[in-house]
């Protein structure tokens, strides 16, 4: 049982520690300079951040993946407000202030999200404590006291007569 | 007691899935909530429809009640809602501005000649941006707007005439006291 919860732990250790690059740390490497379009940072940074945004139009894509007109104008807008020498964080905020956190794959944490964010959690911790209860359960029934000497001999009795009625 | 708890657990979970999913059932995942309700509407300056020298701006309204309504000739859902609008123009309700989306003005004005103009004016947003800034992502979008300039009210899609009677119209009356 132990070995069990440390596996999952393990696991859940293991997805959670490599999770991609979070654009909000803002790589401000190109603020000095006002990146140019073609600049390959900028375009690097702008892609990014298309991925970390949803497309209101067709909701299971994101602003880069998806061909609406819309994601094509946000596209443009995220690559206007990098060259602009807008940081990751301001253009975050800029589609929040205007789409809602709806419009992030990673919504932040707060009253209205933590059902989300901690619902998992909360099943995987109601599976945990059933299957505990389960496991102990059966264990209980193998502890069970050995065979007096006289059950043994009524049990083997009892099988050699079915071996021999068959 | 045992017993009666190995019942009474999953029928819990199962009752609790069955509220959520139940609920679900009801909610359009089209619609998202704006962040913009309670806000001051986006500050905009564009030149209107009929007359591109002629600019127009949310400040124009200030001190009224009124409807900023997202349309496009292109849009098939707008055809829907429009004659709702040009009833509520008729009857002098409150004054529908439009924002003619990503349109050809051509276009915009050959639909208005053809469908009926219910709107006080129609200001031409061709890239888009305006749009952007009131967080639209569909056509049509209908805000409600308050005296002071506050956005009180989102409408995603055609309005109803169901979604008029019981909740913009009321919204409107109550807002017009203030």
């Amino acid at each position: 049982m132990r070995r069990f919860v440390a596996a999952l732990l393990l696991a859940a250790g293991a997805a959670a520690a490599q999770p991609p690059a979070d654009p909000r740390a803002p790589a401000e490497t190109a603020k000095a300079a006002l990146p140019t379009p073609n600049d390959p940072v900028a375009a690097k940074r702008a892609v990014a951040l298309g991925n970390e945004l949803r497309c209101l139009v067709c909701q299971n894509q994101s602003i880069e993946e998806s061909n609406a007109e819309l994601a094509v104008d946000l596209r443009r807008q995220i690559r206007e407000q990098i060259a602009q020498g807008k940081s990751d964080r301001e253009i975050i905020d800029y589609m929040v202030a205007r789409y809602g956190d709806f419009v992030l794959y990673r919504p932040p944490f707060k009253a209205t999200t933590a059902l989300l964010w901690i619902g998992p959690f909360l099943l995987l911790a109601v599976g945990l404590a059933a299957a505990r209860r389960v496991i102990a359960a059966r264990r209980a029934r193998a502890d069970e006291r050995p065979l007096t000497e006289a059950e043994r001999r009524e049990a083997e009795r009892l099988l050699a007569g079915a071996r021999e009625s068959e | 007691m045992k017993r009666a708890l190995v019942f009474a657990i999953p029928l819990a979970i199962f009752l609790l899935l069955a509220v959520f999913l139940l609920r679900g059932l009801g909610l359009n995942p089209r619609e998202v909530p704006s962040p913009l309700i309670g806000k001051p509407a986006p500050a905009f300056q564009l030149a209107t429809l009929a007359d591109p020298a002629k600019a127009f701006s949310q400040k124009d309204m200030a001190g009224r009640v009124w409807l900023l309504n997202v349309w496009a000739s292109w849009c098939v859902a707008c055809r829907q809602e429009h004659p709702l609008l040009v009833e509520v123009a008729r009857k002098n309700v409150l004054p529908i501005v439009g924002l003619n989306y990503k349109d050809d003005p051509a276009d915009a004005k050959a639909w208005l000649a053809q469908f009926g103009d219910p709107y006080l004016l129609s200001v031409a947003d061709r890239d888009g941006r305006v749009g952007i800034d009131f967080g639209v992502y569909g056509v049509p979008e209908t805000f409600l707007i308050d005296k002071t300039g506050t956005i009180r009210f989102k409408h995603i899609g055609p309005i109803t005439p169901e979604a008029w009677e019981k909740k913009i119209l009321p919204l409107v009356r109550e807002l017009e006291k203030a």
